[in-house]
């Protein structure tokens, strides 16, 4: 008990108070002049963002992912249950150079998307990418497992009492499903924030453009400016607890719910 | 049971399995295919010629170095952090709890710059340890302790909710037959608790040789020195060495696929375990 306060002091809370620590050497227009200036604006609006479009095509294809696998068997099925978890073990910079070679506009999927005129990489559609990579495993894992217990014998039920396909995935399956669904949404969203190495290689990284704000902090410590680098990171941060409250709240009331439906 | 609660027809059911394994296909398979073909594209000799690199094979053995420290402290952490909030009734164990799960919400470049704000040359003890001579940031040990943070929650992540299922019953009995705590912890949690403790250590292994941001705000990048095998990617990725690049790529690659290999075994032992041994 004692070693894990000490240890968890020492590695998590220490470390991070020093950011509050650092930013109360500025001075207050100091600090709301670099969280407010037009680059800052403009890398915390593509990186919140470009995270919530992440985590919504993520909350679609994790919702399908998780039906199929966890409903019907087909071959290969189990590989590619194992295959969904490959972002959280894949090293983000590994992830980055792959999928800007892919989607650069002489790589496999970026010269036909050229074709189309669309430009992936190198784009704010580029970023979007990136993070629906890194998200895709959490909205499948929050899902999975709750699709997985509900109980057949609801859904006969429905059937028995005359309700069609439809009528019973909207009014039995559906409602079970809306609190992880939202759970999955804001750990993916909340992970793609803060998200670093593979959105770096495919951004671009244009200043105001495509400059994600977690490469604004390295760039401001690159050039020395510790304190600018901490204000825009406590912003940041501080944006993030938001979200992480958000999922604490929302699990709370999610099992509760599925509590009173079991 | 499956059989029954399959009442979609089969169009509907292949329709979306097709829809579903043609976006994996496209936003997973197609990426990792891209590093094997990337990585061979100039041949054989290029692939290996990349691999034993000085500078790569010093990478590797930072990469090594870092694990294996990291990993074993969380390790012991996780074991601890665990017991105490799945064990013991006191206050604030939510906050506790919400206190583990911190850095998996800090962005990565947050959690190497704050032990840069601590030991950089401006930091706060950045004086004092120039001098004594003693390197933290832009030095191994930076980087071991941004490893540490990033990867902190993970063991005792997965323990947790293993212990709480399991109770005190089998700990109390072996107290009351007169075993020593040492002996208890050996003899009766330890087994009860491995899959769960394996799992936790892989993924947190897997995260401790694969991270990037947090390791490259403190490395400095000083190659053959402080460059860590997704640092020196990126090293050579910006050089447009791009073969080499992806060659040591896929050894990270490699690494990823024997974790989920690895995971996936098990997976299902965890799981027997995580519902207190019955696998319904």
């Amino acid at each position: 008990m004692g070693y894990t306060l000490v240890w968890l002091s020492l590695i998590v809370l220490i470390p991070l108070s020093m950011l509050a620590l650092k930013s109360a050497s500025m001075t207050w227009p100091q600090f709301v002049d670099t969280v407010t200036s037009p680059r800052t604006l403009a890398a915390y609006r593509l990186s919140f963002g470009a995270a919530f479009v992440a985590a919504c095509i993520n909350a679609v294809f994790g919702f399908l992912i998780a039906w199929v696998l966890s409903r019907y068997s087909f071959p290969g099925r189990s590989i590619v249950d194992a295959a969904v978890d490959l972002p959280l073990a894949l090293p983000t910079a590994v992830a980055g150079i792959a999928l800007t070679a892919i989607y650069a506009p002489n790589g496999w999927m970026g010269q036909w998307l050229s074709g189309l005129g669309v430009k992936a990489a190198y784009s704010e559609l580029g970023v979007v990418i990136a993070l629906t990579f890194i998200g895709l495993p959490f909205v499948v894992r929050t899902i999975q497992p709750v699709l997985e217990d509900i109980d057949p014998a609801l859904e006969e039920a429905a059937a028995s009492l005359g309700a069609g396909r439809r009528q019973t995935f909207m009014r039995v399956i559906l409602p079970t499903l809306v609190p992880p669904l939202i759970t999955g949404f804001t750990m993916a969203f909340a992970r793609a924030i803060g998200e670093y190495g593979s959105v770096i290689f495919i951004a671009g990284n244009m200043p105001g453009k495509t400059e994600i704000a977690p490469l604004l902090i390295v760039t401001k410590l690159e050039q020395y400016d510790y304190a600018g680098a901490t204000a825009i990171a406590l912003v940041m941060l501080v944006g993030s607890f938001v979200l992480l409250f958000a999922i604490n709240l929302l699990q709370r009331w999610s099992s509760k719910k599925i509590g009173m439906a079991s | 049971m499956r059989q029954k609660r399959n009442s979609d027809p089969a169009i509907v059911k292949w329709g979306l399995i097709a829809a579903a394994m043609l976006y994996l296909g496209v936003t997973l398979f197609l990426p990792l295919a891209c590093v094997f073909a990337s990585a061979l594209q100039k041949g054989l000799g290029v692939y290996f010629a990349a691999l034993v690199d000085p500078d790569a094979l010093s990478a590797m053995r930072l990469t090594l170095l870092i694990a294996a420290i990291s990993v074993p402290l969380n390790l012991v952490f996780g074991v601890a952090a665990s017991w105490a909030i799945a064990k013991f009734e006191f206050r604030g164990k939510n906050l506790l709890l919400a206190l583990i799960d911190l850095p998996l919400a800090v962005s990565p470049v947050i959690s190497g710059m704050i032990f840069l704000l601590i030991f950089g040359a401006q930091g706060y003890f950045g004086p004092w340890l120039i001098e004594r001579g003693i390197k933290i940031a832009f030095a191994v040990p930076g980087i071991v302790l941004a490893t540490i943070f990033v990867t902190f929650p993970f063991v005792a992540r997965e323990l947790i909710p293993v212990m709480k299922a399991q109770g005190n019953d089998e700990e109390e009995a072996a107290i009351t037959l007169g075993a020593n705590g040492f002996q208890t912890f050996l003899r009766v949690t330890l087994p009860n608790i491995k899959w769960g403790l394996l799992y936790g250590v892989i993924l947190c292994n897997a995260r401790a040789m694969g991270e990037f941001g947090a390791v490259s705000v403190i490395s400095g990048h000083i190659r053959g020195l402080t460059n860590t095998l997704p640092l020196h990617v990126e090293i050579l990725y910006n050089e447009y060495n791009f073969a080499a690049a992806f060659a040591t790529a896929s050894v990270l690659v490699l690494l990823a696929l024997v974790t989920l290999v690895a995971k996936r075994s098990v997976e299902h032992k965890f799981r027997l375990e995580k519902t207190g041994g019955n696998p319904e």
